[in-house]
């Protein structure tokens, strides 16, 4: 059974403010996305009977609303939890298990307010065969492949460097972005080392922020049209590699990407070149240069040229990470959902920088340290034939 | 360089399957896992073959010897790291097939002194009351 075209992303806001809000909780933040986007979609809270979230519960989550959901989705798998929130939803409503998915993400990245204590554990694999050795956060670890994939395929500082270059360009013209003055290659290599070969630059923001959809049939998404069009779900896929970084099968390119984005490729039954505006989640800049690569966009050992060159960037032939990404915009922790509400704008037409003709989006998540993927094609009615 | 201090660093908490690695460690001895249904090297350790499924397995003491298969250099500390930034956090290839996270010690912790693929081998420091696998530049190389 395929998903494709059953189900559409009919409601998407994100929080009022994003950036730095120390006076709103996680959880609050969770719930101002969902009346945000549900009011987005012309429904009311009473129309929702399924919740989802990744960070708190959703439960939590849907009791603070006042919902009694007769669906509840915990999946948590790091920032991508939220694209595989909408695959289970479009799966739940085409099987009638539901109709009206609420799904919410909110997260107190930086001013760390109303969040859950970070807990080491030293008895998981990552407490005994990795923390040892000194890692601290995201920035330790991520890149862990990126000198191997450098000494593969030939990618220069300066390549990996243009990745933020390109961000920033597409964040000039995103009011919403917290990071908007030009950069340029020699800018990121003069900002400092966080973890070598990585600099400031080329590592995401640390943010307060959320984002909520609304999933419904497309059944209900045509019967009863709220005030913006529907977003069809075209394609969906998940899949996971490793907890741990270092167990990666091969530092230059990720398995879980492979994966997810080929059951989403084949589900939607188009492929990269159908593909009018990608997201990929760009926690630090090598991860577009791995996800053009792994999706097929462009051969192994490509990609750092052909962000470099342009192509990426406004004016390109493939707008990837058109709000600005990670490294711009906005990265509150599971950054996965701002991916999402990208792609519903540009398909809705109404993106601060906006590409023309957007019909087929393509957001890709990953969790953890390339933990886990989730990809989401999506596309407007006449996409998705309906 | 690394400091002889190594108190304050993160040290592994072993689980019942893990025991019999971190009693080699105490030794001096690396050990891994080796499948005989299949013939694989393992590692993290676990009671069953990640390559075939199989529960029949053993363990032995590894060589040692490694490759330098990637690796970062933080620049900031973590807890117990703080004498030493900036440090490298690598992945290095066993001669027998597996791959782990650990340090590289012994050499300068910058880009032009580690260089990929370079020959390593084995030493032990400690994390609390246990013993972590780091490694060297090998000495017959």
């Amino acid at each position: 059974m395929s998903v494709r075209a059953q189900s559409a992303i009919v409601g998407a806001a994100e929080t009022t403010r994003i950036g730095v809000v120390p006076d709103v909780s996680a959880l609050e933040m969770h719930a101002e996305s969902a009346r945000l986007a549900v009011e987005d979609a012309g429904m009311t809270m009473s129309d929702v009977d399924g919740v989802a979230a990744a960070g708190l519960s959703p439960i939590a989550v849907a009791h603070y609303l006042g919902i009694a959901p007769t669906y509840v989705d915990a999946t948590t798998v790091g920032g991508c939890s939220f694209l595989l929130h909408v695959r289970h939803a479009a799966a739940a409503i085409a099987a009638g298990l539901c109709e009206v998915v609420l799904i919410t993400h909110g997260e107190s990245g930086r001013s760390r307010v109303g969040m859950p204590p970070r807990v080491a554990d030293p008895t998981s694999p990552q407490g005994q065969f990795e923390a040892p050795f000194g890692t601290l956060g995201p920035p330790t670890m991520f890149p862990m492949g990126v000198l191997r994939y450098m000494k593969e395929f030939g990618l220069t500082h300066e390549q990996l460097a243009s990745v933020a270059v390109a961000q920033r360009k597409w964040a000039a013209n995103v009011p919403r972005a917290m990071f908007r003055e030009p950069l340029t290659v020699e800018d990121v290599l003069a900002s400092r080392l966080i973890a070598y070969p990585m600099h400031l630059l080329e590592c995401c923001l640390v943010t307060d922020g959320g984002g909520a959809l609304v999933v419904t049939s497309t059944e209900r998404a045509r019967s009863l049209p709220g005030p913006k069009p529907p977003v069809y779900v075209l394609g969906t896929g998940e899949a996971a590699e490793t907890p741990l970084v270092s167990m990666m099968e091969d530092f230059t390119t990720s398995k879980a990407f492979r994966l997810s984005s080929a059951s989403a490729f084949a589900e939607a039954g188009v492929g990269p070149q159908d593909v009018d505006h990608l997201m990929v989640y760009d926690a630090f800049a090598h991860l577009p240069i791995y996800g053009l690569e792994d999706l097929g966009f462009v051969g192994r050992g490509e990609a750092g040229a052909f962000i470099a060159e342009g192509h990426t960037s406004p004016g390109g032939s493939l707008p990837m990470n058109t709000n600005g990404g990670g490294l711009s915009y906005t990265h509150t922790g599971m950054y996965g959902m701002f991916l999402v509400q990208e792609s519903v704008r540009q398909l809705r037409r109404e993106a601060s920088a906006q590409v023309p003709n957007v019909e087929i989006s393509l957001a890709q998540g990953v969790g953890g340290m390339f933990m886990a993927a989730g990809t989401l094609i999506l596309g407007i009615a006449a996409a998705a034939g309906v | 360089m690394p400091t002889e201090d190594h108190q304050h660093k993160p040290a592994p908490k072993p689980t019942p399957e893990t025991e019999h690695y971190w009693e080699g460690t105490k030794l001096g001895e690396l050990r891994i896992q080796r499948c005989r249904a299949c013939g694989q090297a393992y590692f993290y350790p676990r009671p069953s073959c990640p390559h075939c499924f199989s529960t029949d397995v053993s363990w032995e003491r590894a060589s040692g010897r490694a490759r330098l298969h990637t690796y970062l250099i933080s620049h900031r500390p973590a807890p117990g790291f703080a004498d030493e930034v900036p440090y490298a956090i690598a992945v290095v290839e066993l001669e027998e097939g597996p791959r782990m996270m650990t340090n590289i010690v012994g050499i300068e912790q910058t880009p032009e002194s580690l260089v990929l693929d370079m020959a390593l081998e084995v030493a032990f420091e400690p994390r609390g009351d246990q013993s972590v696998p780091v490694f060297r530049p090998r000495s017959d190389t």
